[in-house]
């Protein structure tokens, strides 16, 4: 088959080939390259290599069971892409969330977005031959990923926000590792802030290279740091604001050339600013303590109490039945028929069983009003956007993803042209490519 | 085999348990956690596998991270020649182990329909200690298997 690449080459020209499986490339895409000498002259993008089916699937799975399809959709901040789906649901469904479950929202997304950055980050500096910073990065998601994983069960793929709310409580002792998240994070910040940003070799491999102006960028339909890297300050969380992010103060970095150093530059205070919300997020969490639970009655006289007759006082039944207490469940998830019963309900009464299986057995799920709906949140590399469809039975009848990179790669032949070789992987790197996001 | 080659295979089987060259074929999700096992919180380095070759020509141990989807296939089979032998395959992460989630058209059952495979590491992903024991599985196997050595190639 020949490319389009092979049939405008010159007979004079060498094709090059990078990827799909090149080392300095996270993530496998196809670049085939025409180049004279160092200089590119022509290039062709190929993607589809991580295509994994996500829209087709979703469409033979009921409203609630895709969930962990979108956890892999970004994966670098799986929590922002299990929002987008539940907002966008809630939206069809036209429920919301109880207000705790919203902060909680916001606390673990902006954790879950500097994840996504901190990883952008780290890979870009690898690339460029910034190891430290690499190890550093890493260490500082370690971190965060900490406190995700003693809240979600889950470091990476959590499926842990819900329809109609989140399937816990925070974790106990979520304010302390919180903190120490935000301080190593902030340290680590700082440092690689003071290895990069004066940096000649990285400066060289990044100011001014691969720029794209305003007007080309939004031609391209980018969105996130990318395009706030070029000065236009559009974010989802101002522009259309969800949750309750208006009631957080947070500013919107942004950049001024559009080059590769932009990009890098907006991310690492984009990081700042969700460092910002998280300790916002926490005052406010504490502000509003969950309902109080019951003087601790252990699991077992729990159980033997709830079987003997319908137990009023809130039974303690966690951690082993894997879920909130039951006192904090309404403060988490939405009442109505929209929301999945909290599991303690499941466990412990009739009712909750049978809802239980109205939601999660096939066939027999919920079933959304008829309608389309179109919700969007900001993710790690802009516009998540879920488009549903609903034909009013438990399935989606289609289930469609604005991917934020796919519109960031079709730029990458545009930017490339003309560069060194060499400059393909600090642009690439600071795209920011997800496989799972772009292919699906 | 002699009492010598016997010595002199399990001594080859403990310098090569212990200087493994990887190469991580990082497809998707599970690369994640690739990085933080390969990093300074898990530190695959202290098993003597921090060695990260990013040709696969250089490389003993191919880890195939995350999901292989029908169109990467050729690939991964290509990868898997160019590399010298005596090499070792790990499957890491439930899609490269079996597809995982993804039981449909585009995505590839499991690494072994094209590969064969000497470690699975289940999960989705597998946390970083999981990947840390199918590690020394893998040392384990390489220190009891029969080495071959130029003089000597493997009865098969
Ligand atoms: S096993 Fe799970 S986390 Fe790993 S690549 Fe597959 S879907 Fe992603």
């Amino acid at each position: 088959m020949t490319t389009r690449l092979q049939s405008e080459a010159r007979r004079e020209s060498l094709l090059l080939n990078m990827g799909p499986f090149h080392p300095a490339m996270h993530g496998t895409i196809r670049i085939m390259l025409e180049i004279e000498g160092e200089r590119v002259r022509n290039a062709e993008v190929e993607i589809g290599f991580l295509h994994r089916g996500f829209e087709k699937t979703c469409e033979n799975k009921t409203w609630f069971n895709l969930l962990p399809y979108t956890d892999r959709l970004n994966y670098v901040s799986p929590l922002l892409n299990n929002l987008g789906y539940a907002l966008a649901v809630e939206k069809l469904f036209g429920v919301e969330a109880p207000a705790r479950a919203r902060l909680i929202r916001v606390l673990l997304g902006e954790l879950s977005r500097i994840a996504d950055h901190l990883t952008c980050v780290a890979a870009m500096a690898m690339e460029c031959g910034a190891f430290t910073v690499f190890l550093y990065n890493i260490k500082a998601r370690e971190f965060i990923w900490d406190v995700i994983e003693a809240t979600t069960g889950a470091r990476m793929t959590t499926s842990y926000i819900r329809i109609g709310g989140v399937r816990a409580d925070l974790h106990p002792g979520w304010r302390e590792a919180t903190a120490r998240a935000v301080a190593e994070t902030r340290k680590v910040l700082k440092d690689v802030r003071g290895l990069l940003d004066a940096n000649p070799i990285f400066l060289k491999r990044t100011r001014d290279i691969a720029v794209i102006s305003p007007e080309r960028a939004l031609a391209y339909g980018w969105t996130g740091p990318c395009l706030r890297s070029t000065g236009i300050a559009y974010d989802v969380r101002r522009a259309h604001p969800y949750l309750d992010y208006d009631d957080f103060e947070f500013e919107i970095p942004t950049g001024e050339r559009g080059d590769n150093f932009d990009r890098y530059l907006v991310r690492m205070r984009e990081m700042e600013q969700s460092l910002r919300i998280i300790e916002q997020a926490a005052s406010k969490l504490g502000a509003s303590p969950p309902a109080v639970m019951a003087a601790s009655v252990e699991p077992a006289a729990a159980i033997e109490a709830s079987r003997s007759r319908r137990e009023r006082r809130p039974i303690r039944l966690s951690p082993n039945l894997e879920g909130s207490e039951k006192a904090v469940s309404e403060d988490i998830l939405a009442a109505g028929p929209w929301a999945a019963p909290p599991k303690e309900d499941v466990y412990s009464s009739i009712e909750g069983l049978i809802r239980h299986f109205q939601f999660f057995m096939k066939d027999h799920g919920i079933r959304p009003p008829r309608g389309e709906v179109y919700g969007a949140v900001e993710g790690g590399n802009g516009e998540v956007g879920f488009y549903l469809v609903s034909d009013g039975s438990d399935t989606p009848a289609r289930v469609h993803l604005r991917a934020p990179c796919f519109h960031i790669v079709a730029a990458l032949e545009e930017l490339i042209v003309g560069l060194y070789l060499a400059d393909i992987i600090p642009t690439f790197g600071s795209l920011n490519m997800i496989g799972g996001e772009l292919d699906r | 085999m002699s009492r010598n080659a016997s010595a002199f295979n399990s001594v080859l089987g403990w310098a090569r348990k212990f200087s493994l060259f990887h190469y991580p074929f990082v497809t998707a999700c599970c690369g994640m956690e690739y990085m933080s096992a390969a990093c300074a919180h898990f530190d695959l380095d202290r098993f003597g596998a921090g060695w990260t070759r990013f040709s696969p020509r250089q490389a003993d141990l191919l880890i195939v991270v995350g999901t292989v989807t029908e169109k990467l296939t050729p690939v991964l089979q290509t990868v898997y020649r160019q590399m010298v032998d005596p090499k070792w395959v790990i499957a890491f992460g439930a899609c490269a182990v079996s597809g995982g989630i993804y039981d449909n058209y585009a995505v590839l059952q499991g690494i072994d329909t094209v590969i064969p495979v000497d470690v699975y590491i289940p999960g989705g992903p597998p946390r970083p200690e999981t990947v840390l024991d199918g590690l020394i599985k893998l040392q384990e196997k390489i220190q009891k298997q029969d080495q071959d050595w130029r003089w000597r190639k493997r009865r098969s």
